[in-house]
């Protein structure tokens, strides 16, 4: 083996690395709070849809569940620009392409939470004389929320860990920061060790934020 | 534009091969360790079970990518050589292994306690207990999760494309690269992992039904 731990040109390059974690929870904040307007109105409207539109809901869901992150990531920032006429930086690509995938995979967490609001709350709703879109606003989404809030955590955590697969278009989020340190100073077991703590710490601290927020959403009201 | 694609296809076969065979490796291996992990995690003595939990906590905390990267770059540096395909096969093994590893806990949990201590009740040994009466019990609700799981393999081997190893991913970014057909390649490329992960958990769906029965 003979391999001798030196962390002293990690923390020379540590902003590399925090300038990194901050990036990789902006790109997964901005692109789930995008994934959740997604989410939220293809679920709402597949549950009170014909055959067609669920057809192509559902088609877009598995689409997007079945093909890997990176080629969506690729398919997006090299493919898409060549049929049609945009120009977007990696960074708003990669934010478009996990909003995408992210909205794919809340459409079915909203959707299942729709289902499971009681049918005695809605006939109550209507009973005290609400109209469609007040009991929507006010009886269907906050009972949804309440049930669906822990696989939305679960969503955004992964998704935090997806951020990963935006190093491959070269944004310099965590990832690409351990990259560029791992081949400009070849302190290579240091730089994966440090951010594989990184990793753990700020995915278990949101996890633990989340569950707070759960906790208190359950109690509230 | 279809000609150049056509005849690319050979070329993308041999990928689309490649990727199949990374994803088999990485799931019989990772079957066969998170097994034995999943039992230890359950059954096995203290320091067993808290090492097991840190390993799954781990490995399921980070994101595969730096996994793939620090086995890679990683173990040559401390003077252990492999083969970029079987680095990106252990790499991958070792994140699968800790999902599989969940399965199984929770495939054993949901086994009512009456039913192991029925077993002891009648004088069957630990390994007779597992193989007549939890196994066969927690199979059934171990399978669809795990079916499922696989395509998480599918998708998950496209990044060793990122190792230079040629699997699909790899070999339609380098046809790419030759003709510039970016967007038709792509869309080709989705639409072959789709078909297989479609395919996947499609059967899982229909196991998940086949076995929603409780047979008490």
């Amino acid at each position: 083996m003979g391999y001798t731990l030196n962390f002293n040109l990690i923390w020379r390059h540590f902003d590399k690395l925090w300038g990194g974690l901050l990036l990789s929870l902006e790109l997964a904040v901005i692109s789930i709070a995008i994934g959740i307007v997604i989410g939220l109105v293809l679920a709402v409207w597949y549950v009170s849809a014909g055959r067609v539109v669920r057809g192509i809901i559902a088609a877009y869901v598995e689409f997007i569940r079945n093909v890997p992150l990176i080629l969506l990531v690729y398919l997006v920032f090299y493919g898409l620009p060549t049929v049609v006429d945009l120009v977007y930086s990696a960074q708003t690509s990669f934010v478009a392409t996990l909003a995408l995938y992210s909205g794919a995979y809340l459409v079915e967490v909203f959707r299942s939470g729709l289902e499971a609001v009681p049918r005695g709350q809605l006939d109550a709703g209507k009973a005290i004389g609400l109209t469609p879109w007040q009991r929507l606003i006010h009886v269907r989404l906050p009972t949804m929320m309440r049930i669906t809030l822990p696989a939305l955590s679960n969503t955004f955590i992964s998704l935090f860990k997806d951020t990963s697969v935006a190093s491959v278009i070269s944004v310099p989020e965590l990832t690409y920061g351990a990259q560029w340190i791992n081949f400009n100073t070849f302190r290579i077991v240091e730089v994966y060790l440090v951010v594989t703590a990184m990793y753990l710490m700020t995915g278990y601290a949101l996890l633990f934020a989340l569950r707070l927020v759960e906790r208190w959403y359950r109690t509230a009201r | 534009m279809l000609g150049q694609i056509a005849y690319a296809l050979p070329f993308l076969a041999q990928g689309f091969a490649l990727t199949l065979w990374v994803s088999l490796l990485v799931v019989v291996l990772s079957l066969i360790a998170g097994v034995i992990l999943g039992v230890g995690l359950v059954y096995g003595p203290a320091p067993v079970r808290w090492a097991v939990r840190i390993f799954s906590d781990t490995i399921r905390g980070i994101p595969i990518l730096v996994l793939i990267f620090f086995v890679y770059y990683g173990l040559p540096a401390v003077g252990i050589h492999l083969q970029s395909f079987w680095a990106a096969v252990l790499a991958l093994t070792l994140f699968k292994t800790a999902q599989v590893v969940e399965y199984l806990r929770g495939a054993v949990a949901s086994i009512p306690k009456g039913q192991s201590e029925a077993a002891m009740a009648i004088g069957l040994t630990f390994r007779q207990r597992l193989a007549y009466v939890i196994f066969p019990q927690a199979f059934r609700r171990f399978l669809p999760p795990w079916i499922n799981g696989v395509t998480d393999a599918v998708k998950g081997s496209a990044l060793v494309s990122l190792l230079g190893i040629t699997d699909l991913m790899q070999a339609i970014n380098q046809v790419i690269g030759r003709t510039y057909e970016a967007m038709p390649l792509y869309i080709f490329g989705a639409l072959i992992y789709f078909a297989v992960n479609y395919a996947l958990s499609y059967a899982s769906r229909r196991l998940e039904r086949r076995f929603a029965f409780i047979r008490d």
